[in-house]
């Protein structure tokens, strides 16, 4: 499936750079292929990964929200068009299975297990957010589900998730590391640092570059010299994948692959996973580095869109089962918000716990 | 008891705790195969194998971001800098990832990691080689930093930093690698952090000195013995925790107070340790707290221009005999 789809379909503008990858299929062809890939699945699986999408979309819209109304301070980075990477590729993980991610993992920290309420709560500065309401949008963690971060420099993560599979792999477990970042973090030296060592001492750790094409305003073409991300890899003799990030399967599926590796093997892949955000890098972002066309002609490949149509056309889920979900997830949105609305701040001597493992006495 | 050097105190130190606790890993530029830059790891691979005592590309954020990831899942890592300037190209993982995780985390993720090395000045290596960068490391919460001076100390402290649970940076003098004196074999000997040491007792004035210029303070209090004035020296030994207890304690005695350090004055330690003093004892203080620091400009190479920008006996004597009104 190649250049010869896309221009058949006419979704791909051939005067449009950003959007004309050969290697990307247009809708018709991605909605072909996923439910090739029905065969292999079951329905508890297939509605479990559909109702994930719509959980963190719905959780978006919401944060949004919530950030408009000033409920939600700081920084907010949303994950709207890119739900199907990181569903796709941590559905084909293990519970005890690590996941650590950069700062727009909201979508990553419940995929991994993490309650949406937790996550909410996070949000809003409570106590009962997942960090205790000291990390925000940022910086989520759970202990009891492996997921190891929400990392705000970009590129910090790399060398961590690093050191997670490398941990792994010296306590000999089978466990392996996901690692996801966006396309800006590849030009940092904490991504080339990583990935040598990575190959060099064969660490289970699959890096995942959620190439949504824009470092915050900036294009990967004014920011990257060489852009075939996946074909970095070769630098380290890694293995690599080019994957189209609005196939959740497609994810799924090329993670998969890497998860063999990284168990069996010990060996690292590298991922290249093209997504496009459908919102600004952060709440605060005006956008006017991008057209309207060009986000709606990505928005004709939502990932959200192509999936729930696959799963109708195939008969896989009716109309009315998707009515259901959708109502069961936006309660559930809902259900966090309230939590998050009514748990408490944190208690004022929160300001001075969690410096170091022991209280160190403050000097009087 | 045997007589060893510092170089050997540390040795001793990481080899003990290695042997100790399966989860502690050495991991650093030249620590395997080569014995280490200064020798200190010398001998670890043959006794504790390829596993535990990994030589690294020279790729430092890379492998302190390792260290502190593989801390999160439950490893406790010895990251060795060749020498602390390297460190420089680690900053963001040991600031913005080891310091700050147990705290962003809510307390879920607390960091056990030594990040360890020579620092200080050294010997002719001119200004990227030989520079103090101890309070840049001290002013964030989440870190501790630690400097010994004697090859007791080092053991003792090195131990206690390797079984603490959280980040801490170990800056170990260049020039005090050959320095000499006695140390425990008792594989339980450790020195609690944050404790100061009183390396000399006397009334008279106190000087505030670490790491290399403890046997400078001591040879300019042996200096001024002969004149009849007795001074105090004490060894913070740990810059964060700060053990301002033991030295307030000692200006309350001795109503007088010399800082001295290697490090560049402006921000220094000496400056917040003066700050701390003027807080809590102002009223005790017969005159101002004095700082005797390395000269404010980046290390030169030529041996007489170093020699003036090291803090030596005669500026701390010259500075006691000042906030003594002494001629």
């Amino acid at each position: 499936m190649g250049a010869e789809d896309n221009s058949a379909t006419g979704v791909m503008d051939p005067e449009s750079a950003e959007v004309a990858d050969p290697r990307l299929d247009a809708a018709q062809a991605v909605k072909a292929a996923q439910k090739q890939r029905f065969a292999e699945l079951d329905r508890k699986t297939l509605t479990s990964i559909y109702r994930q999408m719509l959980l963190v979309r719905r959780f978006e819209e919401k944060s949004a929200e919530a950030y408009s109304t000033g409920k939600i301070g700081g920084f907010c980075h949303l994950y709207i068009g890119q739900e199907a990477v990181a569903i796709g590729a941590i559905s084909a993980i293990r519970k005890d299975d690590y996941v650590l991610t950069s700062y727009r993992e909201h979508a990553h920290a419940i995929a991994k297990g993490m309650s949406p309420e937790s996550v909410m709560a996070e949000l809003y500065g409570k106590a009962n957010g997942c960090s205790r309401g000291k990390g925000g949008s940022m910086h989520m963690f759970d202990k009891e589900v492996n997921f190891l971060g929400g990392h705000g420099i970009v590129g910090g993560q790399i060398p961590l998730a690093t050191g997670v599979a490398f941990a792994t792999k010296y306590k000999q477990t089978d466990q392996v590391t996901l690692c996801f970042f966006g396309e800006a973090a590849v030009n940092q030296g904490a991504f080339h640092e990583s990935l040598n060592m990575a190959q060099l001492w064969k660490l289970p750790c699959i890096y995942i570059c959620e190439n949504n094409q824009y470092g915050m305003g900036t294009s990967l073409e004014r920011s990257m010299s060489f852009q075939d991300i996946s074909e970095k890899a070769c630098a380290y003799e890694i293995a690599s994948e080019f994957v189209d990030g609005m196939d959740v399967l497609a994810v799924r599926e090329a993670t998969l692959r890497a998860v063999e590796r990284a168990r069996k093997n010990y060996l690292p892949t590298l991922l290249e996973v093209r997504t496009y955000r459908f919102m600004g890098h952060s709440m605060s972002d005006p956008g006017n580095y991008r057209t309207r066309a060009e986000i709606e002609r990505y928005q004709e490949r939502d990932p959200l869109k192509l999936f729930s149509a696959s799963l109708k056309e195939e008969g896989i889920l009716s109309e009315a089962d998707m009515k259901k979900i959708d109502d069961e997830v936006r309660a559930e949105v809902e259900q966090a918000v309230r939590f998050a609305e009514e748990s408490p701040l944190p208690e004022p001597e929160e300001l001075f716990t969690d410096v170091y493992a022991e209280p160190i006495p403050r000097n009087k | 008891m045997a007589i060893i050097t510092m170089r050997e105190a540390l040795n001793q130190a990481i080899r003990e705790e290695m042997q100790r606790d399966e989860n502690v890993f050495l991991m650093g530029e030249e620590v395997a195969a080569y014995q280490g830059a200064y020798k200190v790891t010398k001998g670890l691979l043959e006794e504790l194998g390829p596993k535990r005592v990994i030589d690294t590309p020279i790729t430092e954020l890379g492998f302190a971001g390792l260290g502190v990831g593989a801390a999160m899942a439950g490893l406790r890592p010895i990251i060795e800098f060749m020498t602390f300037n390297f460190s420089i190209l680690a900053t963001d993982q040991i600031i913005n990832s080891a310091a700050k995780m147990l705290y962003m985390s809510g307390g879920q993720f607390n960091i056990p990691i030594v990040f360890r090395g020579p620092g200080g000045s050294a010997f002719q290596v001119s200004s990227q080689h030989s520079q103090a960068l101890e309070s840049w490391f001290a002013y964030f919460p989440g870190l501790k930093v630690v400097m010994p001076s004697t090859p007791a100390d080092a053991k003792g402290l090195l131990k206690s930093s390797i079984r603490d649970n959280d980040p801490v940076i170990f800056i170990e003098q260049e020039r005090m690698y050959g320095n000499k004196g006695e140390v425990s074999d008792d594989p339980e000997f450790t020195i609690p952090l944050g404790v100061a040491d009183i390396k000399r007792e006397g009334n008279d004035a106190t000087i505030v000195a670490r790491s290399l210029m403890v046997p400078v303070a001591l040879k300019a209090a042996e200096a001024l013995e002969k004149e009849g004035v007795y001074c105090e020296v004490i060894d913070p030994r740990t810059i964060r925790p700060l053990d301002i207890n033991t030295i307030v304690e000692s200006v309350k005695k001795t109503n007088r107070v010399v800082v001295a350090e290697e490090s560049h004055p402006f921000c220094g330690v000496a400056a917040e340790i003066a700050s701390e003093i003027m807080e809590r004892a102002f009223d005790y203080l017969d005159a101002p707290v004095k700082r005797v620091s390395g000269a404010d400009v980046p290390m030169p190479y030529a041996k007489n221009l170093e020699d003036a920008a090291i803090p030596n006996v005669q500026q701390i004597v010259a500075a006691v005999k000042e906030v003594a009104y002494i001629e």
